[in-house]
């Protein structure tokens, strides 16, 4: 697809329609994901929304920017240049806030974090409670910190199964989908 | 022994650490994306304190925010102050959280169930 055939319109529509507040396509960097936070932070203050929404929403949001950050920053280190861009959005309906990313994944690594997302999903409030305290415990640490609390934490402050998708796309890489609702009245 | 003081960013909070008095505050957010590299001076200076610390140290816990890279770092310089509690010194954690915030309530409450400190919800009315 060339650029003049693209239907600026229907894209528009399709935007206005899902509500977007924010989308973004490309590198992920220190200076975009501050930028992107603080665009949000102002959004969410012009909207009035109340601070506990608001804070929430915010949680969320660092969570799943850094999360794109520091995928590609591993990414890069492992010498992969081209395949290091994520997509990322965030909209809003009458009853929830609604963030999507997408990032690629090396394909052999799809088990490892599909299996990471789906013991998330098979776990009540207090499972995850407990899951988080023993994962903060442990001595492992990535050297950015985390050690793999990011997607625990996201499942509990938005109290909703995460919905993803692994699609392969090559014979070396998979496209990772992650959606996250945050209802409003929570 | 010295003393740390840095000024708050909208990504780290502020921070001060007055090892003559016993006194340890976080304030602010702390959300950077490496966080080690950010609690790294903070991590040194209490071991350098646990070496001879005083009879009370009182610490201070007031972020609005913090993020999961974030939250390992915290956890360690609790540990460090668990060590320095068993070894006989006293020491108390006040966590505040906004009176609304119960996620905040939360993460001081999963830090409490963890390290064998005195520590204090305490709650503060919103800005």
């Amino acid at each position: 697809m060339s650029f003049k055939d693209l239907d600026i319109y229907s894209f528009y529509q399709k935007m206005e329609h899902d509500d977007i507040m924010l989308s973004f396509k490309g590198d992920v960097t220190s200076e975009m994901l501050t930028s992107m936070l603080q665009i949000m932070e102002t959004k969410l203050e012009n909207l009035g929304e109340g601070s506990k929404v608001k804070r929430k929403v915010y949680n969320v949001l660092v969570e799943c920017l850094q999360n794109l950050y520091h995928h590609r920053d591993e990414m890069k280190r492992a010498g992969i240049d081209e395949e290091s861009a994520a997509i990322f959005m965030i909209g809003r309906t009458e009853d929830s806030y609604n963030i999507v990313t997408g990032n690629y994944i090396v394909t052999n690594r799809v088990e490892r974090l599909k299996s990471r997302i789906d013991q998330v999903n098979s776990l009540d409030v207090d499972g995850l409670k407990t899951l988080y305290k023993e994962v903060l415990n442990n001595d492992e640490r990535s050297d950015r910190g985390g050690g793999g609390l990011g997607i625990i934490d996201i499942a509990r402050k938005s109290k909703q199964k995460l919905v993803y998708d692994f699609m392969e796309v090559d014979d070396k890489y998979s496209f990772f989908s992650l959606y996250i609702k945050i209802p409003q009245n929570k | 022994m010295g003393k740390i003081s840095i000024d708050g960013t909208s990504k780290t909070p502020t921070v001060l650490f007055d090892s003559e008095n016993g006194v340890m505050e976080l304030k602010g957010r702390s959300i950077p994306e490496n966080s080690i590299e950010f609690y790294k001076p903070i991590v040194e200076s209490l071991d350098d304190y646990a070496k001879g610390p005083k009879d009370k140290t009182k610490v201070e816990i007031q972020l609005e925010y913090f993020n999961t890279s974030s939250s390992k770092c915290i956890l360690d310089l609790f540990k460090k102050l668990e060590a320095i509690h068993k070894g006989g010194n006293e020491v108390a954690i006040n966590w505040y959280y906004e009176e609304d915030d119960e996620d905040m309530l939360e993460a001081g409450e999963d830090y409490q169930a963890i390290i064998k400190v005195p520590f204090t919800m305490i709650e503060v009315e919103e800005e």
